[in-house]
């Protein structure tokens, strides 16, 4: 990663689908390998249902909360409908995750989130022990080990 | 969460912020009512024992409690939605003529682009007429530093002091170091008359020691290191303050800045400097023209936005339109429907109303959602308390066929003394109080008739039905909204009477309550695709390719509105839990 620069990415889904819960997970695991992090969330005024898009931004030294139109490294889509919605935030050349979010489906539908997110690590610069550490702090320690094996099948299935 | 981890660091949202800064400022009392996008301030600041913290009733009693503690000598805050200052405004106006004593910051939270809200007002412009000082921090570390320096300038120059974040500012995460608690030592309070009690000597000459103030204010404005300078080329610099600093440096890392963070007083001084210093100058700012006029008052060359983009919350990728000199093109609306939760105990009212074909007035809260197609059964929302005040005038411009509804944490936040006016001013009908036992809206925070306090503790709980007797009201009945049939008689019966009713329509959000029913069954053979049960518009209930009903599982809650309105018996109760 050079020096100044920062990678952007745009979660989108709609509520209740744990949009939020995959934007923190990013959010810690780039904090606790040292980043400076931000994160910004557009959530409507209905719990269910509702569009959600969180703006995850990480690198030395952050301006923006917002990532500018256009300049999106990777798009994280839970539903198609946010990914049309949402597609023209996307950089020439930058990676849309849509593609994986069928095999996030049938791996679990309750935990896309936690599936895509394993997907997403494979393309960024955070070591994979600050990944397990963000997962262990996100979800009780009912639901870690299941989400921890989640993320890790993710991770392995991706083909780079 | 993480008092105790002193030195480490959290991603903390501009809120949490704004409370660890107070927390660690030794704030020691803190009130607000909730509104999105301040709400998480409060909640933050209850999980420390050192902060009584409460929810106040509305934001003026919130004002007034904080502002007073203050005075009494204990370092205080106040929260709220830009909104909820206006509630608060009668004390605000004057607060800054009796003063402080100990520190008192006022937090306001603005909502530019309208996420949650009834409009987006600007309240750079409330700090102004109220003549006291505003800081204005970009992001949600400089907001834990700025807290603490309003603590100290409040106590320094006698008065309450705004600290004013956005939306953007509020609910953006980002590393923030955690610092120690401070223990500031109560002030001595001493009677003073001259001082505290506001009538009309007094006041007049209160207003004489707040201008002189204004000017030593100013003073420390032009020097205070909030308003900063960063040389860079020349060539094009900007003037900028909030959260529009960050998307201009975005978009133009090499121009120049001047950063206001302290921008009112005015630091006319710097502003000149800064101009003087660069070719072309540009101002940018999110909502009013706040910055703009007082730089044109001093007679600056300035380019600033076309009048087009102070509608609306700014972003990054507009600053080079703005620059250019453009006009805003608008993008429109294309987020989803918001929709009422499967399960919600507001959606069987909105259909028994519908049904009624009565002109409804309403409130604010999950339940103005009502307005939305195709439940369609609302008809006004302006501001808190106004679904029984709306009620009172449409009821007498268009007669009996209006039926009034109001939230229960809206009820007792500004609902009360429009009842009171309804009896008083012999007016009949029927009010209905959406009672889930919760403020919904902003995420579920207790209220007085909940009997909870903020601290999740018990405490004595105001009973709606004995308020409302007491207001006036001829009948009061508590109904279980998901009664439907018995709701739609009583409602009938209400509307009619020649009196004063009230219908306390109560069943807990089911945010709260998490109870799970049986998921109907659907039996093909009955259903005549009338498509009644959508009209419901429970997010959980869909149509198929094939034209047929059916039901999300993860998503259905077992409420049976949809078993209620299907005519045909194509929908039916399952008893299994
Ligand atoms: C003056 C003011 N303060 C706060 C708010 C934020 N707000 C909007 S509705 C609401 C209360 C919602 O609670 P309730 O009336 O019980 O309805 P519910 O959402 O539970 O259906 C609040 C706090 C506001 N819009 N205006």
């Amino acid at each position: 990663m050079k020096n100044n620069e920062t990678i952007n990415i745009l979660f989108c889904g709609i509520g209740g689908q744990g949009v939020l819960k995959a934007s923190e997970l990013c959010c810690l695991a780039a904090l606790f390998d040292g980043y400076h992090v931000k994160k910004s969330e557009v959530h409507g005024m209905a719990q269910r249902g509702g569009s959600v898009e969180s703006h995850v931004r990480f690198g030395k030294l952050v301006y923006s909360p917002l990532i500018p139109c256009g300049m999106v490294d990777y798009l994280l889509p839970l539903h198609r409908d946010e990914h049309e919605r949402l597609k023209h935030f996307l950089k020439h050349g930058g990676i849309d995750l849509l593609q994986w979010l069928e095999k996030a489906e049938t791996a679990d539908k309750k935990y896309l989130n936690t599936y895509m997110v394993g997907v997403l690590s494979r393309f960024l610069p955070i070591k994979e022990n600050s990944w397990l550490r963000a997962l262990e702090v996100a979800f009780s320690h009912k639901k870690y080990d299941y989400n921890k094996h989640l993320f890790l099948r993710a991770r392995r299935e991706v083909q780079l | 969460m993480v008092s105790t981890d002193i030195g480490k660091i959290a991603l903390l949202s501009g809120n949490e912020a704004v409370a660890q800064g107070a927390y660690e400022a030794g704030v020691k009392v803190a009130c607000s009512y909730p509104g999105t996008p301040s709400t998480e301030i409060l909640e933050y600041l209850a999980q420390f024992p050192e902060v009584d913290s409460q929810w106040s009733v509305n934001e003026k009693v919130a004002f007034e409690v904080a502002l007073s503690s203050a005075i009494g000598g204990l370092r205080s805050l106040y929260a709220s939605k830009h909104v909820g200052v206006n509630v608060a405004m009668d004390p605000l106006m004057t607060s800054a003529y009796v003063g402080v004593n100990a520190g008192f910051v006022v937090v306001s939270c603005d909502d530019p682009g309208i996420h949650s809200s009834q409009n987006e007002q600007d309240n750079r412009l409330i700090a102004r007429m109220a003549k006291i000082p505003l800081l204005e921090p970009s992001s949600p570390a400089e907001a834990k530093e700025f807290v603490k320096t309003a603590f100290k300038l409040s106590e320094r120059f006698d008065t309450p002091v705004m600290v004013r974040l956005t939306t953007r500012i509020a609910h953006t995460r980002e590393n923030v170091k955690l610092g120690k608690r401070r223990e500031i030592p109560q002030k001595e309070f001493n009677v003073n008359v001259a001082k505290y009690v506001m009538v009309p000597r007094n006041a007049y000459n209160r207003h004489i020691a707040l201008e002189k103030r204004l000017l030593k204010l100013k003073a420390y404005a032009e020097k205070s290191p909030l308003n900063r300078i960063e040389l860079n080329s020349k060539k094009l610099g900007f003037i900028v303050d909030s959260v529009s600093y960050l998307y201009v440096k975005e978009m133009y890392p090499d121009a120049s800045f001047l950063k206001l963070g302290f921008s009112f007083p005015f630091p006319e001084e710097k502003v000149k400097e800064f101009a003087r210093q660069v070719k072309e100058l540009y101002v940018i700012e999110e909502l009013e023209p706040f910055l703009e006029e007082h730089i044109r008052m001093l007679g600056i060359k300035v380019r600033a936005r076309d009048p087009s983009f102070r509608i609306g919350e700014l972003r990054p990728e507009y600053i080079p339109n703005i620059v250019k000199g453009k006009k805003k093109t608008e993008p429109g609306w294309t987020a989803r429907k918001p929709v009422m939760c499967p399960g919600c105990p507001h959606r069987p009212v909105f259909w028994v109303l519908k049904k009624s074909k009565a002109v409804v007035t309403g409130d604010i809260g999950c339940y103005t959602l009502g307005a939305l197609p195709p439940l369609s059964s609302l008809h006004s929302c302006l501001c808190m308390g106004s679904g029984i005040t709306f009620f009172e005038g449409w009821r007498k411009a268009l007669g009996k066929n209006v039926v009034g509804v109001i939230g229960d944490s809206t009820f007792v936040h500004a609902g009360v003394p429009a009842l009171i006016n309804l009896s008083y001013n012999k007016t009949k009908g029927l009010i209905i109080i959406l009672d889930n036992g919760t403020t919904a809206m902003t995420g579920n925070q207790p209220h007085p008739a909940t009997g909870i306090t903020i601290k999740g503790t018990p405490t004595k709980r105001l009973s709606l039905e004995d308020v409302c007797r007491a207001c006036g009201a001829d009948n009061v009945d508590v109904i279980n909204p998901h009664n439907v049939k018995e709701l739609e008689a009583v409602v009938k019966k209400r509307i009619d009477e020649d009196a004063l009713s009230v219908i306390i329509a109560r069943a807990p959000c089911v945010l709260l309550e998490r109870k799970r029913a049986g998921v109907p069954e659907f039996q093909k053979e009955e259903c005549k695709k009338c498509y009644i049960c959508l009209s419901i518009d429970c997010p959980a209930i869909y149509k198929t390719e094939d034209g047929y009903i059916r039901i999300k599982r993860e998503w259905c809650t077992g409420c049976n509105l949809c078993v209620e309105v299907c005519p045909t018996g194509a929908l039916v109760k399952n008893e299994e839990q």
